[in-house]
């Protein structure tokens, strides 16, 4: 028996309610998710959390306008780079600490550059790393996506495979 | 924390759970993982840890649930087992 694939997540929505709605709910997401990453040193959230909204986000975009509208907004060579740039600024300011004289990731040696305080140097170093951390994250679970939904293929071929 | 409603958190838990497994079809069988995700990230909130609550939702029930039915949209529908 063949059961014909009813769900075809890339390509674009024709519910003018779904479309709608995604397109009003998008830019709150985002907002929420720079509040998480934000606010991530001192209440629950933080760098994971925020960037799994981010990427929740672009995801919608992706489910509700199709996919080449989505690239479009949020290329893949875009992605790939803002993957690496989360782990960039990660390892940088851990070895930008170690450069100036402490361990690695240790926050309270960036007082010798931003001349804040220690306590100041310390949250400004921690949210520094949860911005990394959520650039990363975001990027990863869009490409973790777009690899599952697409099947790996690169978006100009996706057309012709489709039933 | 309430014993009451943890223990009655944790049968609807339990009941997703089993549910999940049994049903044939892997599109419901999906949407009730989400919902034990849900209840799970209800009964941590109860039990005091946010911020394990808080990734449960947005991974759990938010973006495990989408990168499953990308699973089952490549796949058929219906399990054979």
């Amino acid at each position: 028996m063949i059961i014909k694939r009813t769900i075809d997540m890339t390509k674009q929505s024709d519910d003018v309610i779904v479309k709608t709605l995604s397109r009003l709910l998008i830019p709150f997401m985002q907002i929420y998710a720079l509040y998480v990453i934000a606010h991530g040193h001192y209440s629950p959230g933080g760098g994971f959390q925020g960037g799994v909204i981010l990427g929740a986000s672009i995801i919608l975009l992706v489910i509700t306008y199709g996919l080449d509208n989505a690239l479009r907004k949020m290329s893949e060579r875009l992605n790939t780079i803002l993957c690496s740039t989360g782990v960039l600024i990660y390892a940088g300011i851990g070895l930008l600490c170690l450069i100036l004289g402490g361990n690695y990731l240790d926050y309270a040696e960036l007082d010798q550059i931003l001349h804040v305080g220690i306590a100041q140097a310390r949250s400004l170093g921690i949210l520094g790393v949860e911005v990394g951390v959520g650039v990363t994250v975001m990027a990863g679970m869009i490409s973790i996506f777009l690899d599952i939904a697409t099947g790996g293929l690169p978006s100009g071929k996706i057309e012709g495979l489709r039933d | 924390m309430i014993w009451q409603l943890d223990l009655i958190l944790l049968l609807f838990v339990l009941i997703c759970a089993i549910g999940a497994l049994t049903v044939k079809d892997l599109l419901g069988a999906v949407i009730i993982l989400g919902a034990y995700s849900f209840f799970m990230c209800i009964l941590w909130t109860e039990m005091g840890a946010v911020d394990v609550a808080f990734t449960e939702a947005a991974v759990g029930a938010g973006i495990g649930t989408v990168l499953f039915i990308a699973a089952v949209s490549k796949t058929k529908r219906r399990s054979k087992d």
